[in-house]
């Protein structure tokens, strides 16, 4: 964990990760003669996946509006031996089809990787197509794997990392452009947190896009002489429960960030571990307050429920006063 | 040994006979079995693990094997007792251990638990899109064999099987069979009594399948239908084919198909048992005079 350098906020690069995705998945689909893509009504009138979906009329499929459907036909080509990545908006899946991932996936038991875009509030357009359920529901499905990488190149090097994985992976994404964590190049391992920044005071223990503004907030934080450090938890289940208890006993304080529900969510799971393992530590949750949310853009929406850096740091620094 | 390949109708009409009486047994010494349903799909799950299927049990996961799908996975005692029948597990297993934790028979089937199960199933409305995922990877790499699916007519009030339903049509997936068991009676109501069909077949052929409408409960015409399906073309598909088999929960047991609802899980004591299976020996003797 640690030793490679984070972005400086102000100049970050903005990523897709929806962009970076498909790019990655494209590669995928010609290198690999497994690798399946299955889309929902996304496939789109012209570009690179239209493309291959000509090109490739049994292996990359549009389901067309039909969730539900979406999921099962994914078994069926990955109980035929095949690696299908599903992708369509989050809720959708998450919610919609949830009896299909619980049943033909999990319970199966089969390597289909699920991606949810619109992750979080990342959708902009209220609650119907928001999602901030699918980190407790898939912790509590045995043999679910679930993933929220925290930048474009992270979503990458998890799809990489995804072919070799036993049994099926949600993976969720947000919507639109979001900055870059890493400006450096790093291993990515399934289940594995990654600490990017070291701190004394107060570890935040964050997910998805939580973790760049966390970043921010630490930033803003240390200019007030309060040393904060910052865990990319990309991977909710299995959660490394390692990277906790470490850091719980290193500061004592963590604080979780999440745009999900901070009921059953990261702060539930992390919570779970600290009391199991008996190691005493304070813990604050920033997340969802168990309501559904207001409609706006994103980049009014986050900052409005004080998921953005100023936000995070107002917070921890009321937590830690 | 059972011979595990039959050819001419009155074999198949035997066989029948005697998995359903099976059945019975599961229902006597293990209780509390579905009943009325898996006896109605018998026919029809008899003429495919029999024949049909060119089910081999020593080469379960050859890719280029014919796949059956229970989408009506309350089911699964069925293909328990033709697998027993088989050799492919042991019968002391089903009567004695059924549904007991720890043990592999299941109230529905698990593909884990019970070898020769394709995949574990139990809410219903998912067989269909299965057999999507199998018929697309089958026609990627050239296998021209079939993909069953049995359904229940109950089943078909969940809304999945439609967009299945659609799919498969629009993307001419015609190495698909599925055969609905309609057998005229869900956990609680008879057809039309709550929800109604105005035509089950027109549904269907609606969506762009290929119906054949058959008696279910008549040998001589599942085997004839299964028997002139259209060859499975991968290169010029045409329509994946539906056929509705008209049956009546609790067939081959009198007394069932009068109030099939009333069996629909069930045990039985010896007396009973004893009733049934003489019901059975008429009813499997009936069959075989018709042509």
């Amino acid at each position: 964990m640690g030793g490679f350098t984070f972005n400086i906020t102000d100049i970050a690069a903005m990523m897709n990760a929806k962009d970076l995705v498909t790019k990655k998945l494209v590669q995928l689909i010609k290198e690999n003669p497994k690798v399946c893509y299955i889309n929902s009504d996304g496939t789109g009138q012209k570009g690179a996946v239209r493309d291959l979906y000509n090109q490739y009329p049994d292996r990359v499929l549009d389901v067309g509006i039909a969730e539900m459907n979406l999921v099962t036909v994914a078994a069926g080509l990955a109980r035929k031996g095949y690696i299908p990545f599903g992708q369509t908006f989050g809720p959708f899946l998450c919610v919609r089809a949830l009896d299909q991932i619980h049943n033909d996936l999990a319970y199966n038991d089969l390597p289909v990787r699920l991606i949810g875009t619109h992750g979080g509030l990342s959708s902009g357009y209220g609650p119907t197509h928001n999602t901030i359920v699918e980190f407790g529901v898939m912790n509590a499905i045995p043999n679910m794997t679930m993933i929220a990488p925290s930048d474009g190149e992270q979503c990458a090097k998890m799809l990489e990392a995804s072919l070799s994985w036993h049994g099926p992976i949600y993976i969720r994404i947000p919507r639109g452009e979001e900055p870059a964590v890493y400006n450096a190049d790093y291993e990515y391992v399934i289940g594995k947190a990654i600490t990017v920044k070291e701190g004394n005071d107060v570890t935040i223990i964050a997910t998805g896009t939580g973790v760049y503004n966390s970043l921010r907030a630490a930033l803003l934080l240390q200019e007030e002489g309060l040393s904060v450090g910052v865990i990319d938890m990309h991977t909710i289940k299995p959660i490394d429960r390692d990277a906790i208890l470490q850091a719980a006993r290193k500061t004592g304080t963590l604080v979780s960030v999440e745009d999900h529900n901070i009921l059953g969510g990261l702060g539930s799971i992390i919570a779970d571990v600290l009391v199991e393992a008996g190691v005493p530590a304070r813990l604050k949750k920033i997340g969802i307050n168990d309501e559904f949310i207001s409609f706006g853009y994103p980049e009014e929406i986050y900052p409005y429920y004080g998921f953005d850096g100023p936000g995070i740091a107002k917070t921890v620094r009321a937590f830690c006063g | 040994m059972t011979k595990i390949r039959l050819e001419t109708v009155p074999e198949l009409i035997e066989k029948a006979g005697e998995i359903r009486k099976y059945l019975c047994r599961c229902a006597r010494y293990a209780g509390n079995v579905h009943l009325a349903g898996p006896l109605s799909a018998t026919d029809v799950a008899v003429a495919l693990y029999y024949k049909y299927l060119q089910f081999d049990p020593a080469d379960l996961e050859n890719p280029e094997r014919n796949m059956f799908v229970l989408s009506k996975g309350h089911n699964g005692v069925l293909l328990y007792c033709m697998f027993c029948d088989m050799g492919l597990h042991p019968w002391d297993e089903l009567y004695e251990n059924y549904n007991k934790i720890g043990h592999s028979f299941g109230a529905h089937p698990n593909r884990k638990y019970v070898h020769g199960v394709e995949v574990s199933t139990g809410s219903l409305g998912h067989g269909l899109s299965w057999c999507i995922g199998f018929a697309h990877a089958n026609r990627n790499e050239g296998i021209n064999s079939r993909i069953y699916c049995l359904l229940g007519d109950g089943e078909l009030e969940e809304g999945s099987n439609w967009e299945a339903i659609m799919y498969a049509a629009s993307h001419n997936l015609s190495n698909i069979v599925a055969i609905v068991d309609n057998n005229q009676c869900s956990a609680s109501f008879m057809a039309g009594e709550n929800i109604k069909w105005n035509s089950m077949a027109d549904c269907w052929r609606a969506f762009g399948w290929d119906v054949r409408e058959i008696d279910g409960a008549n040998m001589y015409e599942i085997d004839r239908t299964l028997a002139n399906l259209p060859p499975v073309n991968l290169k010029n598909p045409g329509k994946p084919v539906c056929i509705i088999a008209n049956t009546i929960k609790g067939q081959g047991v009198s007394f069932m198909m009068e109030r099939p609802y009333a069996w629909h899980i069930c045990g039985l004591d010896d007396e009973k048992l004893a009733e049934t299976e003489a019901l059975i020996d008429l009813y499997t003797a009936e069959q075989k005079k018709r042509a």
